[in-house]
């Protein structure tokens, strides 16, 4: 009983396991270890300066307090509702946006001819050669009242007065497509530049008009890039701190900057931990969702 | 063609002119093409690998443009119409079936795009189906299926819009050997079923000679020799198409008598004497190309002044219905003999280096002039 049960413990840990098991290590380590510790602290209750844990060790009894407090609250503020709705909704026009921009670059990037093709991936990947954070100051000086696209305007004539484009959600949805859009563009691309030119041929000679091909064939057949290349925009966009901070204004709320003032201005990590969980699950749905057809179509794709 | 009665029209379903594709500046991929196609017949493009037939094919379906000539259907000049417009459809070598479709909606694709109403589409697919007998398999998506299922699917696809002009690139390329002899009868039963007429293209020959009523013999862009399959093979016009299609061997020789009904020709190996004129003369540097199967062998040296020559047994080669010799002539030259195993053991015991008289009949060889 015990060998057969060493010799099992010994299986496990040989060859392709033991490969897996440095980057299963490195996941739990800095993914699954945070995470919890993130879940314990918003269960627990803020106290003078201090966080209070929920474990306790007293009278030889464990007692562990499991204090749903942060998460009702969620419910008496209307505030994170709106929150949490509001960075939705910002993600999704992102998303969407991105989509719309990337889709046509996307594919005719991959349409372009075969020598061309790496410059092009080159160019998209260019605005990384620089800090993000400076590429999204740079957008501040274009959208500001005195800005660059303020005074082109004006001296073309088409507006008198200054357009108010900064803080707006004008300003802040600029910002998201424009950093997140190759992320769209790169999986896309890598989709539909495996796209059979001879299914499109087979279209058109089978009396589909170019328009009718692209609806019927290449975006059916590219589903797999539009939704890896939307989940990579949406599930940062939700959180995203950075931009709303320096292009959002005060109609747009997201989640991102009330988990930074949670922690920092309030000091409630508690109440910060709840936020991060929530959002957290929030992402989770349409990962799961986008993991179930992932399953479905890669046996499809075994043709 | 206005002039020509509506009769006459229908015979020549397919006519093209003086087709030139040029690729890159440089590349003559069609080099001055014209052919007419009569209604119902399987027209088959024959040559090798790169000689330009896929490009051909793909300008009738659309996908190509040419750089010179006019493609007429009907009568009808299509040359400048885009694929989706030609009453043409394609079945591709690769069958480009649609992976996301399945079976049944890869068959009515076709029939969706010209609007059919809902039963007669549902209909027309369930026929088709069951012309090729997929009807169990409208559910299944094409990687569900198995090289020759695909085939039939795609065959479905391309005729189920019953076009005037169904196109074939290498219709059988992706099957093996057995499952494709099977299939070239079953393809061209179907084909004659549905009377639609066909071109083909394919790089086999035998696949060619079974299934078409005609042959273009391709190399470089342009045609060879049209004819029907027996045409082709008893009377190839140049020692290329004579040497594509089948096995032959060629003499190199000078014609030394040249009348009406007969011709001889002098060769290092012998003196031919064949049965039929040319147009040449004296003196005139030929080549004879002679089947392996239309030589005898015996081992008695024939006692005619022409048409045998000696040889050793060079190599034997035994295909269960004929075995081919490979006898090597006093010139150094191999002649291939292919000889029929009428009766078990027919061998007649020769065996390697035995020396060997070939003999054949005034009516089997060809002159080639080119
Ligand atoms: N798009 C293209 N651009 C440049 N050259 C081409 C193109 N398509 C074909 N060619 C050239 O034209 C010639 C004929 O090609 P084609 O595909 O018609 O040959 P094929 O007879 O069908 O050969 P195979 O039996 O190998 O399919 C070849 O030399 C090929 O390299
Ligand atoms: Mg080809």
């Amino acid at each position: 009983m015990l060998a057969r049960l060493i010799s099992r413990f010994r299986s496990v840990f040989r060859g392709r396991n033991a490969v897996i098991l440095v980057p299963m290590l490195w996941l739990f380590v800095l993914s699954a270890v945070p995470l919890l510790i993130v879940l314990n602290f918003s269960f627990s209750e803020m106290e003078i300066a201090s966080v209070a844990s929920i474990w306790k060790w007293a009278d030889d009894a464990l007692t562990i307090k499991i204090n749903l407090g942060n998460y009702l609250y969620f419910g008496q503020d209307p505030l994170y509702f709106d929150t949490y709705l509001s960075s939705l909704k910002f993600a999704a026009i992102t998303t969407l946006w991105c989509l719309a921009l990337g889709y046509p670059f996307a594919y005719f990037m991959a349409r372009a001819q075969a020598h061309l093709r790496p410059m092009l991936v080159m160019l998209v990947m260019l605005p990384f050669w620089t800090s993000f954070l400076l590429r999204i100051y740079a957008w501040k000086t274009l959208l500001v009242s005195n800005g660059l696209v303020n005074q082109l305007l004006m001296a073309l004539g088409v507006i008198h007065t200054p357009l108010q484009m900064m803080n707006t959600p004008f300003s802040l949805t600029i910002g998201m497509v424009y950093a997140y859009l190759p992320f769209m563009i790169l999986p896309l691309y890598a989709n539909l530049v495996k796209l059979d030119v001879r299914l499109l041929e087979a279209a058109a000679d089978l009396g589909a008009s170019p328009w009718k091909t692209f609806w019927l064939i290449t975006v059916p057949l590219s589903k797999r890039g539009i939704i890896a290349g939307s989940m990579l925009v949406f599930i940062p966009a939700v959180g995203e701190y950075v931009i709303p901070e320096l292009l959002g204004g005060p109609d747009t709320l997201m989640i991102g900057r009330v988990l930074w003032d949670e922690f920092f201005s309030n000091n409630d990590w508690p109440m910060a931990s709840a936020v991060t969980i929530v959002m957290i699950l929030l992402i989770l749905l349409p990962i799961t969702i986008f993991n179930k057809y992932n399953a479905e179509s890669k046996s499809e794709e075994q043709a | 063609m206005a002039a020509v009665k509506d009769d006459v029209v229908l015979e020549d379903l397919l006519r093209i002119d003086g087709l030139i594709k040029v690729f890159d500046g440089s590349v003559r991929a069609v080099d001055n093409v014209s052919l007419t196609v009569a209604k119902g017949e399987i027209f088959a493009l024959l040559g090798s690998s790169g000689c330009g037939k896929s490009t051909l094919l793909r300008m009738l379906a659309g996908f190509e443009t040419p750089t010179a000539g006019r493609i007429y259907l009907s009568g009808k000049d299509i040359t400048d119409l885009p694929p989706y417009q030609r009453p043409i459809n394609m079945m591709f070598q690769s069958y480009a079936l649609f992976p996301h479709l399945n079976v049944w909606d890869n068959v009515a694709f076709g029939l969706r795009r010209d609007g059919m109403p809902k039963d007669e589409l549902a209909e027309r697919v369930e026929s088709m189906l069951k012309l090729v007998q997929l009807g169990k398999f409208a559910k299944r998506k094409p990687h569900q299926l198995s090289g020759g299922q695909q085939q039939r699917v795609a065959l479905a696809r391309s005729l189920a819009k019953r076009p005037k002009l169904l196109l074939l690139d290498e219709p059988l390329g992706a099957l093996d050997k057995k499952l494709r002899e099977s299939t070239q009868l079953e393809l061209v039963n179907i084909i004659e079923q549905v009377g639609v007429t066909c071109v083909l293209v394919t790089h086999d020959q035998e696949e060619a000679m079974t299934m078409a009523s005609r042959i273009a013999v391709m190399n470089e862009g342009y045609f060879l020799q049209i004819g029907t399959p027996d045409e082709i093979y008893e009377t190839p016009n140049s020692r290329l198409v004579a040497d594509f299609i089948g096995n032959v061997n060629i003499f190199e020789g000078e014609v030394v008598e040249d009348e009406a009904d007969h011709v001889t020709v002098r060769c290092p190996e012998c003196l031919h004497y064949v049965g039929h004129g040319i147009t040449g003369t004296p003196g005139m540097a030929v080549g004879v190309a002679l089947r392996p199967e239309k030589i005898h062998l015996s081992r008695e040296q024939p006692d005619k002044p022409h048409n045998w020559c000696a040889g050793d047994v060079a190599d034997i080669a035994y295909f269960g219905a004929h075995t081919t010799y490979h006898l090597t002539l006093v010139t150094g030259m191999t002649l291939k003999v292919q000889q029929p195993n009428l009766t078990r053991h027919s061998g007649q015991g020769l065996t390697w280096g035995d020396r060997i008289y070939a003999h054949w009949s005034q009516d089997a060889m060809v002159v080639l002039t080119q």
